[in-house]
């Protein structure tokens, strides 16, 4: 699947099936520092990741 | 799999401590009930009032005006063209501005160079004072300045609950004694009694307003003010995250909590006797009020300089 990472700007390719849960834990990100986008739907930790899949995970926190 | 705790429909977010998971139309009722929450526990101001918002284009202001305009308050919206950024700045303000389009709403710009003289790009070239720091000064006085000439008595921010719950944490980290009774989310301002300074949002997490401008399809900005890369409160969010994904609800525990025994850090603040500026006019405990310092700080640091005789030092051009 194709990852978009927002907070580095960049997209990273990671293959296998996994949750959203895995994906972040992976990641070392933080649930509630991000919303995880699919199609320009929410997706909760419990939901299934495809290889065919195109993810956005955009940052939520803003400092200052 | 998991279903929206109100009406069963499939769920966008998982509250985890609160324990349910809300579709979306359920999650804008849940977080306009929150905000309404805030506004009647707190008993920030009236239907009858006038609210000043402070808008920065970023998802939490944009949020707050929305609500509090969705729950049939009057309000303008203030942005500050900061400057403390070309880029950034330029962007924040196109948000701003094309929200207010949008939703038909007045928004009054403040231009800091022209009406006020200096802006954060002098602070950061002219300044010893950490960015945010001389940032967060100015802000608060355009706050201040345009909601009592514009006869606003309520100043609302998007102050969310990991705001409070980083800047409480920073708080208690470093025994800052006298500020912890300015923590609360409803404040009448030091500088003037008439204006309350109120943060309905206390309520909800950061994720749950960008959960909310997400699905209310708002336009806001996602960068990072580029002056903040190495804000403290960044660092204590992330903790307190990494502690919230371990035990859900420390975060509003913390905060909530400290509001509950809120009266018991009163007695450590620090009572000043207010005047007015003598450069500027406004309220403040000294003869000069920080904004003023600051400018006068920037002024002198920003004038040309010259060597001494012996080379040693180097001086102020006089006048």
């Amino acid at each position: 699947m194709q990852v978009f990472l927002s907070t580095k700007n960049k997209n990273i390719s990671i293959s296998g099936p996994r949750t959203v849960k895995q994906l972040l834990r992976e990641l070392d990100i933080v649930p509630d520092t991000v919303l995880v986008i699919r199609n320009k739907e929410l997706l909760l930790e419990s939901d299934k990741l495809e290889d065919s899949d195109e993810i956005e995970i955009r940052n939520v926190i803003s400092g200052g | 799999m998991k279903r929206c705790g109100r009406c069963g429909a499939k769920p966008i977010i998982e509250l985890r401590r609160h324990n349910v998971a809300f579709c979306k139309d359920c999650f804008v009722h849940y977080f306009r009930q929150q905000v309404a929450r805030a506004i009647h526990d707190e008993k920030m101001f009236t239907p009858d009032e006038r609210i000043l918002v402070a808008i920065s284009g970023g998802k939490d202001s944009l949020a707050l005006w929305e609500v509090l305009v969705a729950l049939g308050y009057q309000t303008a919206g203030l942005h500050i063209e900061l400057n403390t950024d070309p880029a950034y700045s330029a962007n924040s303000s196109a948000k701003s501005r094309a929200f207010a389009e949008k939703h038909q709403l007045p928004l009054i710009v403040a231009n800091l160079r022209e009406q006020y003289g200096l802006d954060v790009g002098d602070v950061i070239a002219n300044s010893r004072r950490m960015p945010c720091s001389g940032c967060g000064i100015i802000k608060r006085h355009v706050f201040m300045d345009v909601a009592r000439r514009e006869g606003f008595p309520v100043l609302a921010t998007g102050h969310n609950l990991d705001d409070e719950a980083a800047r409480l944490f920073g708080n208690v980290l470093h025994w800052q004694v006298e500020y912890l009774a300015k923590s609360a989310p409803h404040l009448s301002d030091e500088d003037d009694k008439f204006i309350r300074k109120v943060k309905p949002l206390y309520r909800l997490t950061e994720k749950e307003t960008a959960t909310y401008a997400f699905v209310q399809g708002m336009d806001y900005i996602m960068e990072e003010c580029p002056q903040s890369e190495n804000a403290t409160s960044l660092l204590y969010k992330d903790i307190l995250n990494r502690l919230e994904s371990a035990a859900p609800g420390s975060k509003q525990q913390f905060y909530l909590g400290f509001l509950r025994h809120l009266e018991r850090f009163k007695d450590g603040m620090q009572h000043f006797e207010m005047r007015a500026c003598e450069r500027c006019g406004h309220p403040t405990p000294t003869p000069v009020c920080a904004f003023c310092r600051l400018k006068e700080e920037i002024q002198r640091a920003s004038q040309p300089k010259t060597r001494s005789p012996k080379g040693l030092r180097e001086l102020p051009v006089a006048g």
